[in-house]
């Protein structure tokens, strides 16, 4: 991993803090695989082992005011983002007390209170929403940059060209970041994409981009301040893709045959955790006793969502029909 | 629009009066913006916006590229972040294009955020046939956006709803869909000067009557007038009922008039198979079947795509001389 003056900001206790955000969402949707097998979570479950590095890179350089669309794909951005480990948790086992009320489940986290707009789960179905939300700061002025997350799936769809265009046509301020993962499901992006380099794709809508190494946190971080900055000085949009890898199942019910094992296994060597890690310890930036306490933390911020989401309460049945529309005043 | 000596009435256009009401509410709310296919340069395409981008310049009256999902999002996405867009979608079939955005985010935000998030959108569109724009211009599909919940959908079929039924949708915190029908566009007649809001969760009865219920909406209502004009000087006295919200539907003002009346006829420009008229026969069947004395009859499109020719055109969608027969079938008349 390089170092370079794109880095400033790398001290060591902020590089504590990208590997402990990391980890946290790695333990986290470790439980939620043991737990979707034990039955507790259902429906379609979607990981992002292999991929942490983009959210923990790209969300914490945000102000509070800012806005964020994501994915299907979610629970690393919600958690980074703020949204409590124990209302994503108990969302993903639709329990009323999740951050959705439990209407969501895992693809539909949603948190009003830190802007952040779902969890949406039509593929590049989030980014004319992206699109709408920059419009409205740009019409009233607000200084407020959307950052919309999507995958490289999306990039086949005709929303992800017209709200790139929309974008760059009425100079909104969204950053586009796409989580280049190779594959769409289960389909590699050479199946699906006559031009395999995504961040070139942005050039036709004259929307300056660049791409960035998906698994080195530290470059992400450093490529989010640049695009960041750049969309909050200019008003304009910014294309980031991260060249990244998704190391488990599209969902827990893939079976993986698109791709053979050996490759997994060297992307495995590439992850974002592994790698950072190694590289603080290579240059004696974290003890062991400093690991052993995040571990220890995140291993009790776990347990208590476990707890919380165990404690929740099923919405009664009398209220299905609830929130189909706005509930006025009696 | 011009006055005319009566004090207090104006003579306009529906045209006039969804443009009217455009105007008010971008006038009274800074929140509120159009954007749409040709709704700036152009002046839309039906003409509805003419003349408002000289007098709202273009930040809030936009022109957009042919990007109806994308758009459309858009239009949600601001009125999730607290402006109250409106959109236009240039005919119905166009808004297929958007139907993505419309389903699987307008409608579904609010519940799938557990309340916290809703879309204050409405946008508007061209409905119907008539202008022998053949196929993929000509459909009524408003009965296919009226199953969905999470959005209202309303049809406003005289001056007064199209003055007045803008800016009630623009208050309400769920999207609103509002169906143009194309031949009205062009009708005249006289409102009040000062007309303004009106409410869009009750039918209304257009013509009392009492010897069957014609239900109908938009721009069938006036077909549907048409027929109880000759069904009545074959002494048949035909109550219309004008739907004005599809969805919800006002079951209520449906069952007292069928109460009355006894028999029913529905009126729908949509295809008949799963149509917006096979709902209302059921819900009568569930609420007033014991009222009834007769089968309920429903006059609705012949099932095939609009044909281009003029002839054929008009043979698809109901008429008043089919909307006459079934009423006359429904009372046992020949």
């Amino acid at each position: 991993m390089s170092t370079n003056l794109d880095k400033p900001r790398l001290s060591r206790p902020h590089a504590l803090e990208l590997l402990k955000q990391m980890i946290r969402i790695r333990r986290f949707e470790d439980k939620c695989a043991e737990l979707y097998t034990q039955e507790k979570i259902r429906g379609f479950m979607h990981l992002y082992d292999g991929e942490e590095a983009v959210a923990v890179g790209v969300i914490p350089v945000l102000m509070p005011r800012d806005r964020i669309v994501a994915t299907y794909r979610e629970h690393g951005h919600a958690l980074v983002r703020g949204v409590p480990m124990t209302t994503v948790l108990a969302e993903m086992y639709g329990k009323q007390e999740g951050c959705s009320h439990g209407r969501g489940g895992s693809m539909h986290l949603f948190d009003r209170s830190t802007n952040f707009y779902g969890g949406n789960a039509i593929v590049g179905g989030g980014l004319p929403l992206s699109v709408g939300l920059a419009l409205a700061d740009h019409m009233r002025g607000n200084d407020a940059v959307t950052v919309c997350f999507f995958g490289d799936g999306a990039v086949a769809e005709g929303e992800f060209h017209e709200s790139l265009n929309l974008a760059a046509l009425w100079k909104l301020p969204v950053l586009f970041v796409c989580e280049n993962n190779l594959y769409g499901m289960g389909t590699a992006l050479a199946i699906s994409e006559s031009e395999t380099d995504i961040e070139r794709k942005a050039a036709c809508y004259r929307i300056a981009s660049e791409a960035v190494d998906g698994m080195d946190v530290v470059a992400i971080e450093a490529a989010a301040r640049r695009a960041v900055h750049a969309v909050r000085e200019t008003g304009a949009p910014y294309f980031l893709e991260c060249r990244t890898y998704r190391l488990r199942a599209h969902s827990m019910f893939d079976a993986q045959l698109y791709r053979d094992k050996a490759e997994v296994e060297a992307w495995r060597h590439k992850e974002p955790i592994v790698r950072f890690q190694g590289w603080l310890e290579a240059n004696h930036m974290i003890h062991p006793d400093e690991l052993a306490r995040i571990d220890a933390e995140i291993a009790a911020e776990v347990d208590a969502a476990v707890a919380f989401a165990e404690a929740g309460t099923w919405e009664p049945v009398e209220q299905l029909t609830r929130f189909t529309y706005a509930e006025r005043a009696a | 629009m011009t006055a005319t000596a009566q004090p207090g009435i104006i003579e306009l256009t529906y045209r006039d009066a969804v443009r009217e009401a455009i105007r008010d509410a971008l006038r009274r709310d800074d929140r509120t913006f159009l954007m749409g296919e040709d709704v700036a340069s152009y002046g839309g395409c039906y003409a509805v916006s003419k003349g408002l981008l000289a007098e709202f310049g273009p930040a809030r009256i936009r022109d957009t590229p042919l990007s109806e999902s994308g758009f459309t999002g858009a239009g949600i996405g601001a009125a999730m972040a607290g402006m109250r867009p409106i959109v236009e979608l240039m005919t119905v079939n166009f808004s297929l294009l958007a139907l993505d955005q419309i389903l699987n985010t307008a409608a579904t935000v609010r519940h799938m955020s557990g309340n916290q998030f809703g879309v204050p959108l409405v946008i508007r569109m061209a409905t119907g046939a008539g202008r022998q724009l053949a196929a993929q211009h000509s459909h009524s599909l408003e009965g296919w956006y009226a199953h969905i919940p999470g959005i209202k959908v309303l049809a406003p079929a005289t001056l007064a709803d199209a003055r007045g039924m803008l800016w009630t949708a623009l208050q309400e915190p769920d999207p609103v869909l509002i169906f143009e029908n194309v031949m009205l566009y062009n009708m005249t007649g006289q409102i009040a000067a000062d007309a303004g809001p009106v409410d869009i969760d009750k039918a209304a009865v257009r013509r009392s009557g009492r010897d069957i219920s014609l239900i109908t909406y938009g721009g069938s209502l006036w077909k549907t007038m048409e027929a109880a004009t000759m069904l009545a000087a074959e002494k048949i006295d035909a109550e219309v009922i004008d739907l004005r919200s599809l969805r919800p539907l006002d079951d209520a003002t449906i069952m007292t008039s069928v109460t009355k009346t006894r028999r029913a006829v529905i009126v729908d420009e949509g295809w008949r198979s799963g149509s917006l008229a096979a709902e209302i026969g059921m819900r009568i069947v569930e609420q007033a079947f014991w009222e009834l004395d007769a089968p309920i009859g429903r006059v609705c499109s012949e099932e095939v795509p609009i044909p281009y020719p003029s002839h054929l055109e008009n043979a698809a969608i109901p008429q008043a001389p089919r909307i006459v027969a079934a009423a006359k079938a429904a009372l046992g008349r020949s």
